[in-house]
């Protein structure tokens, strides 16, 4: 018996996604796409006040409106026990408020209407009584001692929600005292919003007579969810049934639970009806969760030769009403203690305090692995801080500072142990690239001539695939995650996960690492996920974390099919299975290769020929707990340009060359470098959230908050690196946050690099145009 | 993002769209291409009860030289002036305040009429078109009549238009020979409304400057024409002391308020700036021969 090698299309191979025919048909299907029989339609009444005391909510014009079947307000839910609901990180949440509204723009009643254009308009029918209150918009006076209290239904009378710390703090201390240089920055990271394509929304539909629910949900985390549903509404688990179907964008944003769909979830309980809530831009602008907000004021203790050997670090986290950020329970601050990067010191203590204040909840981890993105900008700062200050190029700090790549696995002053990494091989191919010395040469000229033009370097480590299960969970389950494979008898497979894609190519690239251990052709392969009644329970896509915890399992359980197809095997051949060998996606003889069988003529035997002592059938199932995170990491150069008559910037060039350990599908990760270079161009350059000293939110649609667009992304200049992670079964790490945890600061850098010889050392983000303008007038360095 | 109930008509004449007017004097609104209505009914911020569509009307889509004048009707679309070879060759400043109002999908349906009867200071053509020293025809029922835009454009989105009649065309002179125009730009994202932006037309003989005409966006309650800069520059050699002193001047004639768009300082410096480059963009083209026929 002989048989072909088949054409497998595995690992490496950029394969084109599964998921496109459907998407640029527009055959996608999104919440908004469904119809159920007889569906109801919800729309939101909003607080125009950030803080405001309700003194009555009169909903009988609404009522009174045909096709308006219910107003529902705090007091109704409260009644069911329904008023607040628990948010990821032990805090809890008001679904709709009963006394108080705490930011601009809340949920403060849902009407319930037969059509979607007259819940719009019964919404406008319900008068709310309000009294305003003096509202706390600056995180820095919110724990003054007459600050008004954002949430008197705490125990604790302080807008001070915790402290977190990491690292040693006595140690960092007396590096500093003995310190030869120390820099110090303050830095802010504004609050930004992930601003998806598709905005949340659901369907909720019950059904009464046998009593389960299934809710159709833009949602990163279905099996979590389900777990949560089930135990705030008390409905068995078996009878609540999350559908997660095409979701257009997470970024984090679609992992906590918003208001509307419980209220949603509560009216459908009523009714017995499909209830449709569906955002709209500007409620997904004003009121969904908001990233980043970070108050930052750190310090780097080096000696003058540049050697860098402590990091102190003190942070106020501005985190809104509610503390709802998704980050794994025991990391109130995310993974932010990463933050000493890809350079090796001695010591690091970093403090982090969040504070309440009455904006919408912050902290969602918009692709950014948990805090990354804020302690990836302040080291890279305080590199190029501690650079000017030496009068060295920040290159040969790098340098001189990188962990080195015999020191992996390497124990960080704040407890992680990075994996694996080579950062001076990154840095010296992205110099070579971008031809660092000439634009050196280049910038040196342009400047004698008064030209403005900067060059900025970001090497940044992500920490990412949580995780570990003696660490992480979330709401006490741990952070493992899972794939169910299945073998059909002709050779094609159905492969379920538990974790659940927004855009991230899942359909395709699991399909590769099935294709890559099992020897069957990618085409052959369905990957399903995102329905709690099928999938494998996971806890869901963000935090980069779907490839080194779900694609680890999706290896093991193939790897557990292939062992039993070894046997089966043998049985074909009539050899023993300790004289077969996998070569070629194809069990062979050992020294015999004209004799071998394909995994399609095992899966066939598997149903109609299988050995005495082998169960029929080809399936296997694995939870996977990874016994650490992946630490990716990278190196980007930025080139700008400063029109001295308008102080705008513009990226000339910018080299990103990644290491995300071995490949599964290179474009598809090139995808996501592009995707995500240019999510972190977007704060650096455009996007910030304010509001007013009254609680106003100043962005609230499009047209003021500047989301980039095709015309403003430079051409990205991709590399890579391969440094396998040791530890993950494909030795794959985490890829999709990589870019805008690490483009924000090579752009900050670049600009302060433009305008150093001003004496400029710092600008916060976003760098507006009449930000660096100011500087150049302030100079007489603007274009007269 | 639903707008309030509202009646919609697509009239086939001026004479019905006059009538619907009468009809509803208080409450109907004219929609041309609806890429700054409809978003303002989506917000609920304009709740008008009935809307008059023009798509049907005939005669509203001219786009041609007549009788010494650019003739631009009505209803023609942004995307036919960014792309028209006429408006290109001789009309360069137009071609390039169309293409960069909004972005293509906007394009294909906004029209300039309406960019105009907006009367929002933050809208491109208008700044663009009192450079140009265009008017605008008003169509009513008792007659049309020829408005400056100067008197046409009274304050935010208010215009000298009578609440029955109907903006049908609007006239661009025709540039005499060694002119030249350009608009210039300043905005942080493509589709957002500028920071600020400079319109200039510019007419020389031999190298005396014979006329200038200025206009700004989004510096003032309205478009602003920046008359002293205008009247320093005619009769003058645009030399680049000249142009700099009119800039200023530009500058100076800019009442701009601090928002998210920019600081006042800021906003008053872009203006001096872009002025500057687009007086040297627009003399430049003048002297190499201006518009060709
Ligand atoms: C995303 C986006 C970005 C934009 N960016 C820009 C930009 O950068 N620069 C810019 O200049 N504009 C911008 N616009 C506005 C766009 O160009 C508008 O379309 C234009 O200003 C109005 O033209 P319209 O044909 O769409 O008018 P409509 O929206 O149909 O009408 C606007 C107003 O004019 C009145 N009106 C229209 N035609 C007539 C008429 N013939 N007689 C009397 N009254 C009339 C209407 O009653 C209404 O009050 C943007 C719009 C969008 C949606």
């Amino acid at each position: 018996m002989t048989s072909e090698a088949p054409i497998i299309r595995g690992m490496g191979h950029s394969v084109k996604r599964k998921e496109d025919p459907r998407f640029l048909r527009g055959k996608g299907h999104y919440i908004d796409d469904f119809k159920l029989p007889g569906m109801l339609y919800m729309d939101i009444v909003r607080s125009p006040y950030a803080h405001a005391r309700i003194v009555n909510i009169d909903a009988s014009k609404a009522l009174a409106l045909p096709g308006v079947l219910a107003v529902i307000t705090g007091k109704d839910l409260d009644a069911a026990g329904l008023a607040w609901m628990p948010t990821l990180m032990s805090d809890k949440q008001m679904v709709l408020p009963v006394d108080r509204v705490v930011y601009q723009s809340q949920e403060v009643a849902a009407v319930i209407a037969t059509e979607r254009y007259i819940a719009a308009d019964a919404i406008t029918l319900v008068e709310v009584e309000y009294e305003p209150l003096p509202p706390v918009m600056d995180p820095h006076k919110a724990t003054d001692p007459d600050a008004p209290l954002v949430r008197p239904d705490r125990d604790a009378k302080t807008n001070h929600i915790w402290h977190w710390e990491a690292g040693d703090a006595a140690r960092t201390d007396e590096v500093f005292q003995n310190a030869e240089v120390v820099v110090k920055q303050d830095l802010y990271i504004p609050r930004i919003h992930v601003c998806s394509i598709e905005t949340c929304g659901c369907i909720a539909s019950y059904d009464k007579i046998d009593g389960k629910l299934t809710v159709y949900m833009t949602t990163q985390a279905p099996h979590a969810i389900r777990t949560v549903f089930s135990l705030v509404s008390g409905i068995p688990e078996h009878k609540i049934r999350i559908i997660s179907p095409d979701i257009g964008g997470g970024f984090g944003g679609k992992v906590p639970v918003y208001p509307g769909y419980v209220i949603a979830t509560v009216a459908s309980l009523q009714t017995g009806l499909p209830v449709k809530w569906i955002e709209d831009r500007s409620e997904n602008l004003q009121a969904d969760s908001f990233a980043r907000d970070y108050h930052i004021s750190a310090e780097l203790a080096a000696k003058k030769d540049g050697t860098m050997q402590a990091l102190r670090v003190k942070t106020l986290a501005d985190h809104g009403a509610f503390d709802a950020a998704a980050n794994p329970s025991k990391f109130p601050a995310g993974l932010f203690s990463i933050i000493t990067g890809s350079y090796d010191l001695q010591a690091a203590h970093v403090e982090v305090d969040g504070v309440y204040t009455n904006k919408p909840s912050g902290g969602v981890a918009y692709r950014c692995s948990f805090r990354v993105t804020e302690a990836v900008h302040t080291i890279e700062r305080l590199v190029d801080t501690l650079a000017l200050a030496l009068s060295l190029d920040p290159a040969d700090v790098r340098m001189k500072n990188f962990i080195p790549p015999e020191a992996f696995p390497y124990k960080s002053p704040t407890g992680w142990e990075y994996d694996s990494g080579n950062y001076p091989a990154a840095l010296q191919k992205a110099m070579a690239k971008i031809d660092y010395a000439g634009l050196r040469r280049e910038q040196a000229e342009k400047r004698a001539r008064g030209e403005l033009m900067g060059i900025g370097i970001s090497t940044f480590t992500e920490i990412v695939g949580a995780g570990p299960s003696h660490t992480f969970d979330i709401l006490g389950i741990k952070m493992f995650d899972s794939c169910e494979i299945r073998v059909h008898p002709t050779g094609s497979a159905i492969v379920r996960i538990g974790v659940q894609t927004q855009g991230q190519g899942h359909e395709t690239t699991f399909a590769q690492i099935v294709a890559e251990e099992l020897g069957l052709p990618v085409e052959n392969i369905t990957v399903e996920h995102g329905d709690t009644d099928t999938a494998p329970y996971g806890l869901g896509t963000y935090a980069s974390r779907s490839t080194p915890t779900a694609g680890a399992a999706t290896a093991v359980a193939a790897r557990k099919i292939r062992d039993k197809a070894k046997k089966i095997a043998g049985h074909l051949l009539e050899v023993s299975p300790d004289d077969l060998e996998w070569q070629d996606h194809k069990f062979q003889v050992k020294g015999a290769p004209g004799r071998s069988v394909t995994m399609k003529d095992i899966a066939f035997a598997a149903y109609t020929n299988f050995p005495q002592d082998v169960e029929a059938g080809l399936e296997a199932v694995d939870y996977y707990d990874p016994p650490n995170l992946t630490f990716p990491f990278g190196a980007y150069i930025c080139v700008v340009d400063i029109d001295r008559g308008t102080g705008m910037v513009k990226i000339r060039r910018f080299v990103a060359v990644d290491d995300c350990g071995n490949i599964i599908n290179p474009m598809i990760v090139d995808g996501q470098i592009h995707g995500g270079l240019t999510m972190g161009m977007a704060p650096a350059l455009l996007e910030a959230i304010t509001y007013d000293e009254y609680g106003n939110i100043q962005q609230s649609n499009l047209m003021d908050y500047l989301l980039p667009t095709a015309m403003e992304t430079p051409v990205w200049e991709t590399d890579k690196t391969v440094t396998p992670s040791p530890h993950h079964p494909l030795g794959a790490k985490g890829v999709g946050e990589s870019a805008t945890v690490g483009a924000p600061p090579a752009i900050a850098n670049a600009v302060v690099d433009a305008l150093s010889h001003l004496g400029v050392t710092h600008l916060d983000i976003p760098i507006t145009p009449w930000k660096v303008y100011q500087i150049l007038e302030a100079h007489g360095a603007a274009e007269a | 993002m639903i707008p309030e109930d509202f009646t919609y008509f697509a009239p086939g004449s001026l004479p019905e769209v006059w009538d619907l007017l009468r009809q509803h004097p208080d409450d109907a609104k004219i929609l041309a291409g609806g890429q700054s209505l409809i978003p303002l009914m989506k917000f609920r911020l304009a709740t008008p009860a009935y809307l008059i569509d023009l798509r049907k009307v005939p005669g509203l889509d001219t786009l041609a030289e007549r009788d010494g004048a650019l003739v631009i009707g009505a209803m023609v679309r942004e995307a036919a002036t960014e792309h028209s070879q006429l408006i290109q060759r001789r009309y360069p400043g137009i071609h390039e305040a169309s293409a960069v109002v909004a972005d293509p999908l906007v394009r294909n349906f906004a029209t300039i009429g309406g960019n105009i009867a907006h009367a929002d200071p933050a809208n491109d053509h208008p700044a663009m078109l009192l450079a140009l020293r265009a008017s605008v025809v008003a169509h009513g029922p008792n007659g049309q009549r020829t408005i400056p835009l100067d008197d046409f454009l009274v304050d935010t989105m208010e215009t000298s238009l009578a609440p029955d009649e109907v903006l049908t065309e609007i006239h661009v002179p025709q540039p005499a020979p060694r002119s030249g125009s350009t608009y210039l730009k300043l905005e942080r994202k493509v589709g957002d409304y500028a920071i600020a932006a400079v319109g200039v037309q510019i007419t020389l003989d031999g190298d005396v400057c014979t006329q200038a005409g200025i206009g700004l966006t989004n510096v003032g309650p309205k478009a602003v024409r920046a008359t002293q800069a205008e009247m320093f520059l005619t009769g003058k050699q645009p030399t680049e002391d000249v142009i700099r002193e009119a800039a200023r001047l530009a500058a100076a004639a800019a009442q701009p308020v601090s928002d998210l768009h920019g600081p006042e300082d800021y906003k008053r410096a872009m203006i001096r700036t872009l002025t500057a480059r687009a007086l040297r963009e627009a003399t430049q083209r003048a002297r190499a021969g201006g518009v060709s026929a």
